[in-house]
């Protein structure tokens, strides 16, 4: 890649840990290109990172034909910097769907950076992020949406909830709306929490343990970023997956 | 089975249990009534250690009856135990944790129950019940027998095994929630229950069939209730055996079935007064 390292001051980049990314930098190949044909369906299921030195990326470019879905499903837990990049051109008519759950703990940097252009009418997105942060770690949702003037009936939705297990831990959330369209829904909404006091203890006066109490929590939290995974045997895969990575948080 | 002595407890910073005593022996069920604010919550929370209650002196012992021996057991059940005499297990409640209490048999009624989203009463319930069975050495059950055991309790409460598979307490209206407090005390089957104003929120109907769960489930020689409630008609339901009035942070009066009614008539202010 020629282009240089990324600053702070890039938007996109602002949560990003350079310092991890600097000595990688000039080895990424750029974003994988993936062109969805009009009418079919494209899946990507990611439940772990393929890490170099640390770093973990993935760096999409996804242009999806008229009518078309894409799909992506990510759980990013296994680097000491983690990135999910992904960027969407829409169709009309297609849909764009990305759900991702990032778990992160000691001093872990993950983020999930998305770019969703709404470039022709009646085409619909969903982004449905939930992060679960321990010790000192940095979960970052980064979503700009962009709707051209011309996308009637764009109907684009985002919801990141985050939750704390630390003091420590930051979740950032940040939205990005760039709308030209009138006829337009965007609902968005953005949570940062920690597990619920009363009903730990609801759980507990049953004969709960904490550390089950915990788990059982912690996994409805983040069972809202797969509900959308069709295949109920891919969907329990990266469930337990997530599962496994959650019970080695707490 | 259970014996309070002098319990001090705050809240924040704030005392609010201020020496109560009070003891409960297996076969009885005590009601607790006063006026708001008296308490009757911080009792019950101290005795589940909800975190923040914090009990500053006193104590609390929990005994229950140790298991029978194979040829005393009928019907599976333990046998009436006589405080005086019976070889029971005692504990020091204020020592454990509020998952050990549990598991030792104490079950405690929320005046709020509390919703948990995205967690299934089914499996809420399963998980508590084989997290006690498994703290005692006992077996878990299976899912047939789980699923078994719910029905049952379930149609003990009236309540439609389609709440069961909702998430916890979520969008439930307030009677539907303490109905569920119901089904999972019959699906726990404790020793003890602690019942905050489970008959508040309830309409005529609900009360009826929670009082006969009531009775149901822990009318038994080796099982006790402590039921806070501000109404006489669940007592006409439950019927208690001793009646305590708590003012301030103390029990200030004891007597039978009939205080109940003479608080009904004149209010606790005169009684507590007179006390
Ligand atoms: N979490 C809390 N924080 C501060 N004060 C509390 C809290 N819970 C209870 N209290 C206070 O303690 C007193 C007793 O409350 P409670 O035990 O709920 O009474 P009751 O159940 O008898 O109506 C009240 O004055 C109440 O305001
Ligand atoms: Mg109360």
């Amino acid at each position: 890649m020629n282009a240089p390292l990324p600053t702070r001051r890039d938007e996109a980049w602002r949560y990003a840990d350079l310092k991890a990314l600097e000595p990688i930098w000039p080895k990424l190949a750029g974003p994988e290109k993936i062109n969805v044909p009009a009418g079919e369906t494209v899946s990507r299921q990611i439940d772990a990172l393929t890490v170099v030195d640390g770093v973990g990326m993935v760096d999409l470019d996804v242009t999806i034909g008229d009518k078309a879905t894409f799909q992506i499903h990510v759980l990013a837990h296994n680097a000491d910097y983690g990135r999910i990049q992904v960027k969407a051109t829409l169709g009309n008519g297609s849909h764009f769907e990305l759900g991702g759950a990032i778990l992160g703990s000691g001093s872990q940097t993950l983020e999930i950076v998305t770019e969703t252009i709404h470039a022709e009418p009646n085409a619909t997105s969903n982004q449905v992020v939930r992060s679960v942060l321990a010790g000192k770690a940095v979960g970052s949702f980064l979503g700009k949406i962009n709707v051209a003037r011309h996308a009637q009936k764009t109907d684009a939705a985002q919801s990141v909830k985050s939750m704390l297990l630390d003091r420590g831990a930051t979740a950032n959330a940040k939205p990005e709306l760039e709308i030209f369209a009138d006829d337009v829904k965007c609902a968005h909404g953005a949570t940062v929490g920690e597990l619920d006091k009363q009903a730990l203890f609801y759980m507990a006066s049953r004969g709960i343990t904490p550390a089950l109490a915990k788990k059982l929590m912690l996994q409805a939290f983040i069972a809202d970023a797969f509900v959308s995974v069709a295949d109920d045997t891919e969907r329990e895969a990266i469930e337990s997956k997530a599962l496994e990575v959650l019970e080695a948080l707490s | 089975m259970l014996k309070i002595e002098n319990l001090h407890a705050t809240v924040g910073d704030t005392e609010i249990l201020k020496g109560l005593s009070l003891t409960l022996n297996a076969g009885e069920i005590h009601a607790i009534m006063g006026p708001n604010g008296a308490g009757k919550s911080t009792l019950a929370y101290a005795l589940g250690g909800r975190p923040g209650y914090e009990v500053t002196s006193g104590s609390v012992d929990f005994t229950t009856a140790v298991r029978a021996e194979p040829v005393e057991a009928q019907d599976g059940e333990a046998p009436a135990s006589d405080p005086s005499t019976s070889s029971g297990r005692t504990v020091d409640l204020l020592d454990m944790d509020p998952h050990e209490r549990a598991a030792a048999g104490i079950f405690l009624g929320f005046q709020y129950p509390v919703e948990i989203p995205g967690v299934s009463n089914l499996q809420f319930l399963r998980e508590s019940l084989n997290a006690q069975r498994t703290s005692r050495g006992e077996d878990p059950l299976s899912g047939a027998e789980f699923i078994k055991l719910a029905k049952e309790k379930a149609a003990l409460l009236k309540m439609d095994m389609d709440m069961l598979k909702r998430a916890v307490n979520v969008g439930f209206s307030g009677g539907e929630k303490k109905r569920n407090e119901m089904v999972q005390m019959g699906i726990i089957n404790p020793k003890l229950a602690i019942l905050d104003e489970t008959d508040s929120g309830l309409d005529i109907d609900a009360l009826r069939t929670v009082g006969s769960g009531i009775n149901a489930i822990m009318r038994k020689p080796d099982k006790a209730v402590l039921l806070i409630t501000h109404y006489q008609r669940l007592l006409d339901e439950v019927k208690p055996d001793f009646v305590h009035v708590l003012a301030d942070g103390r029990i200030v009066k004891t007597g039978g079935p009939e205080l109940a009614i003479q608080l009904e008539n004149e209010g606790y202010e005169a009684i507590a007064e007179a006390a």
